[in-house]
C-alpha cells in the first residue's frame, strides 16, 4: 500500500462482491484467471465463478516441500505463491510464431495475425508477482509482439499480502507486501476478523473504477483502513526468508570463482525446475516441425532453460558444460547482470524456486554463503 | 524510390516484428570449399535492412530449421551474401541450396567492425577459418575507401589450402591496396605460401601500434592469442574489435541463449571490443 492510488476511492466489499467482481469481468469480455484448488496444489486457472477460488485454505511451504493445509478461517488468499506463476498467461509455455506452406517456388508464411489476443483478468496478483510481471515487461514487451498485445489488454487485481509464506522474501526485495508498483487496476486488501470477511478495495486505474463501480460495496471507514495499513505492515516483519539486496549485483559479479559453486552443484539436479517455477525467468527457445508430407511447417517458441545442457550449445560442445556452471549462470543472471542486461533484479522474492526445487536449493543461503566466502576472501587473515 | 522502399521495409518490420522471416531466393550458389557455400540472395518481397559489416542474419531452411549466419557481402541492390559451412542439419540444407530455392531471412542483428578506428591508420584484419566470411565486408568497404587508411593489411590462415576461402578474391584484394599474407597449418606438397598459425605473423604486420585497429574473427582461441599479441605490441585493447560466438536463437534479445555475463550477444555483440571481452573471456564456462 506504498504505491499512491491512483484514483483516491477506497471501498469495501464482502465475500460476495468477489462474485460481482468476477461477473463484472466476465461481462466485459474477460477471461477471469485467479487461484484454485487443483491436484493438491493452489494453481492458477481459468475460474468459472469467484465461488473456485480457494476459500479456508492455506499452504505450508518448505525448500523442497508444498502442502495444502485447512484454514481455521474463510479467507480467499490465505495463501501464498503456488507453483505457477502469471507468465503462463502472459508468456505461454509454448506459442506458435507463424507456419508456412509449401508452394511451387518455395513456400509462403502465415501469422495467424487472426488470433485475437486472449483478454485476460488476473484475479489475486501478489505485489511480488505484480513487480515480476514488469520485469517481463522490460524484455519481452517490444511493439506488435503477442506478449504486448496481451499486456496491454490485461486487467490486474492485486491482493495485498498479509500472510507471508515460509520462503517469502518480498520484503528483502523491495517488492511487498503490499503493492509497490503502479500497473494494478484494483488491489485489495483482505480481513478476516471479528469485523467479518471483508475486503479493502483501492482503485488504480479509470478502467478499475468502471468495474467497481459493477460491484456491490460500502464506503469504508477510517478504522478498517488501518486495520488493512497495519496488517499488511506487521507482514513485512513476518517473511520466512530474508535477503541482504543491496550489493547482490557486486557479488555475483566478484564470486565467479567462489568455492561454493562446488557445494552448490553437488545439490543441483540440474532440472530447471526453478527456471519454469520463477516468475520472471523469459528464456525460450525456437522449434522448426514439419507434417509428414512436408507441405505443411510451423515455428514454435517454447520455454527453455538456462539449466539444459543444450542452452550454450555450439559446434564443438556446449559452453557451460558442468552443473555448477549452470547453476552459476542461473543465480548470477538472476540477481547480477539482469541489472546490466535490464537495469534492475530479476528476483522479486516469491520464494518459488526454493519450494520447488527438488532437493531444497534455497538461494537466499546460497547468498549468504557467497557473501561469507568473500569476506573471508578479502578478510584480514587472508595470505596469498 | 529508395523513400518507398524505406518505408516498405518499415512496415514489414513494425507489422511483423523481428520473429517474422522475409523471403529470399537463392540467386547464386558459389562453392569455396568441401564444406563451405557462399549464397547471393535476392528478396521476394520487401528486403531487410542493409545488413552493416559485421552483423549476422537467421537464416531459415524450410522444413528443417533456422541458423545464425555472418553476412559475407553485399551484391547488387538489395541482394545478400552469406557464406555457410555445412556442420549441422540447417547448414547442410542451405548448403545444398540451389538457385531458384527460397530461404527465410530475419535480421540483421548485432553489432558491427567499426572501420573508424583505423582510419587515418593501419587497418589490421586478420581472419581464421570461416571467420574470414564476416570480414570480407568490413574489408571490401575498407578498400572501397582505400585513401582513408595508410596500409590495409589482411592475414589469413587456414588449417589447409583446401580450407581456404575467396581464394579467387586475393589477387583482386591485392591490386585494389591490401597486404594480403595467407598461411595454413598442415600445407600439401603443392602449396608456396606460409605455414604455421596466423598469430605468427601479426608481430611484423604491426608498424605503428597507436595508430593501428585490428578486426578479429576465427575460433576463439585464436582471437584470444591474436589479441594478446597485438596488446603486447602496443595496439590499444580498445582498438581491436573481436567477434564472440554464442547459441543464437531469436537475434533480438529476447531468448536468453547468447548470454555471455552481462551481455546479450546477438544485440550487445557479436562485434566487441578486446577491452570489453577480454575480462569476460578470461570467465571459465561463463
Amino acid at each position: 500500500m506504498d504505491a499512491s492510488t491512483a484514483i483516491p476511492v477506497s471501498r469495501l466489499i464482502d465475500p460476495g462482491g468477489l462474485g460481482d467482481l468476477y461477473d463484472a469481468l466476465a461481462g466485459e469480455g474477460y477471461r477471469v484467471i485467479g487461484p484454485a484448488v487443483q491436484d493438491g496444489a493452489i494453481v492458477l486457472s481459468e475460474l468459472a465463478s469467484a465461488e473456485e477460488l480457494p476459500f479456508g485454505w492455506g499452504v505450508r511451504l518448505e525448500p523442497g516441500g508444498y502442502r495444502l493445509r485447512r484454514r481455521d478461517d474463510t479467507a480467499a488468499f490465505g495463501h501464498s505463491a503456488g507453483p505457477q506463476s502469471w507468465k503462463r498467461f502472459l508468456h505461454p509455455p509454448r506459442e506458435r510464431l507463424w507456419s508456412a506452406t509449401r508452394t511451387a517456388d518455395g513456400f509462403e508464411l502465415s501469422d495467424h495475425a487472426d488470433d485475437e489476443p486472449q483478454r485476460y483478468a488476473f484475479l489475486g496478483v501478489r505485489p511480488c508477482d505484480l513487480r515480476a510481471i514488469a520485469v517481463q515487461d522490460r524484455v519481452l514487451a517490444y511493439p506488435g509482439s503477442r506478449y504486448a498485445e496481451r499486456r496491454a489488454q490485461l486487467f490486474i487485481i492485486a491482493v495485498n499480502c498479509t500472510e507471508p509464506g515460509e520462503t517469502c522474501f518480498c520484503a528483502s526485495m523491495d517488492t511487498g507486501p503490499g503493492v509497490r508498483d503502479p500497473g494494478y487496476d484494483l488491489a485489495l486488501t483482505e480481513l478476516v476478523d471479528d469485523g467479518g470477511h471483508r475486503f479493502l478495495v483501492e482503485v488504480g486505474s479509470q478502467q478499475g473504477l468502471d468495474i467497481l463501480w459493477q460491484v456491490r460495496s460500502k464506503r469504508s471507514d477510517d478504522d478498517t483502513m488501518q486495520q488493512a495499513r497495519s496488517a499488511v505492515e506487521a507482514a513485512a516483519g513476518r517473511m520466512g526468508r530474508q535477503m541482504q539486496a543491496d550489493g547482490l549485483r557486486d557479488l555475483m559479479a566478484d564470486s565467479h570463482q567462489a568455492a561454493r559453486w562446488d557445494d552448490v552443484a553437488a545439490r543441483c539436479l540440474s532440472c530447471g525446475n526453478c527456471t519454469m517455477a520463477c516468475p520472471t525467468c523469459f528464456c525460450t527457445t525456437m522449434e522448426d516441425t514439419t507434417d509428414l508430407t512436408g507441405d505443411h511447417a510451423e515455428r514454435w517458441e517454447h520455454w527453455d532453460s538456462c539449466f539444459d545442457l543444450d542452452f550454450s550449445y555450439l559446434a564443438g560442445g556446449s559452453v557451460r558444460s558442468s552443473p555448477k556452471s549452470r547453476y552459476r549462470q542461473w543465480l548470477t543472471h538472476k540477481l547480477g547482470t539482469w541489472h546490466d542486461q535490464f537495469g534492475e533484479s530479476g528476483c522479486v522474492g516469491c520464494g518459488r524456486c526454493i519450494v520447488w526445487c527438488p532437493t531444497g536449493i534455497d538461494l537466499t543461503e546460497e547468498v549468504k554463503a557467497l557473501r561469507t566466502e568473500r569476506a573471508q576472501r578479502s578478510g584480514p587473515g587472508e595470505r596469498s | 524510390m529508395t523513400a518507398t522502399r524505406e518505408r516498405a521495409v518499415t512496415a514489414a518490420t513494425s507489422t511483423h516484428g523481428p520473429m517474422w522471416p522475409a523471403r529470399y531466393v537463392v540467386v547464386a550458389r558459389q562453392a569455396e570449399t568441401k564444406d563451405t557455400v557462399t549464397l547471393t540472395l535476392r528478396p521476394v518481397e520487401s528486403p531487410i535492412e542493409p545488413p552493416r559489416p559485421g552483423q549476422f542474419t537467421m537464416l531459415y531452411a524450410y522444413g528443417v530449421g533456422e541458423v545464425p549466419i555472418s553476412v559475407s557481402g553485399f551484391a547488387r541492390g538489395q541482394e545478400l551474401v552469406q557464406t555457410i559451412r555445412a556442420i549441422g542439419a540447417v547448414t547442410r540444407a542451405l548448403c545444398a541450396a540451389a538457385p531458384g530455392d527460397m530461404i527465410g531471412v530475419r535480421g540483421p542483428f548485432g553489432t558491427q567492425w567499426r572501420l573508424s578506428l583505423a582510419e587515418d591508420g593501419d587497418l589490421l584484419v586478420v581472419a581464421g577459418g570461416i571467420g574470414l566470411a564476416p570480414l570480407r565486408p568490413a574489408l571490401l568497404a575498407a578498400l572501397a575507401e582505400r585513401t582513408r587508411y595508410r596500409r590495409v593489411v589482411l592475414l589469413v590462415g587456414a588449417r589447409s589450402p583446401d580450407d581456404l576461402l575467396f581464394t579467387h578474391e586475393l589477387e583482386t584484394w591485392r591490386r585494389r591496396g591490401a597486404s594480403v599474407r595467407v598461411t595454413v597449418d598442415r600445407a600439401g606438397v603443392d602449396w608456396k605460401g606460409d605455414v604455421g598459425l596466423v598469430t605468427r605473423f601479426i608481430d611484423g604486420a604491426v608498424t605503428d601500434p597507436a595508430r593501428t585497429g585490428a578486426l578479429v574473427c576465427g575460433p576463439e582461441i585464436m582471437m584470444r592469442i591474436c589479441a594478446h599479441t597485438l596488446v603486447s605490441r602496443g595496439v590499444a585493447a580498445e582498438s581491436i574489435l573481436v567477434s564472440l560466438e554464442r547459441n543464437m536463437r531469436c537475434g533480438a534479445a529476447l531468448c536468453g541463449h547468447c548470454q555471455l555475463g552481462p551481455r546479450l550477444l546477438c544485440r550487445d555483440g557479436p562485434v566487441v571490443s578486446y577491452a570489453d571481452a577480454a575480462p569476460l573471456a578470461a570467465k571459465k564456462e561463463l
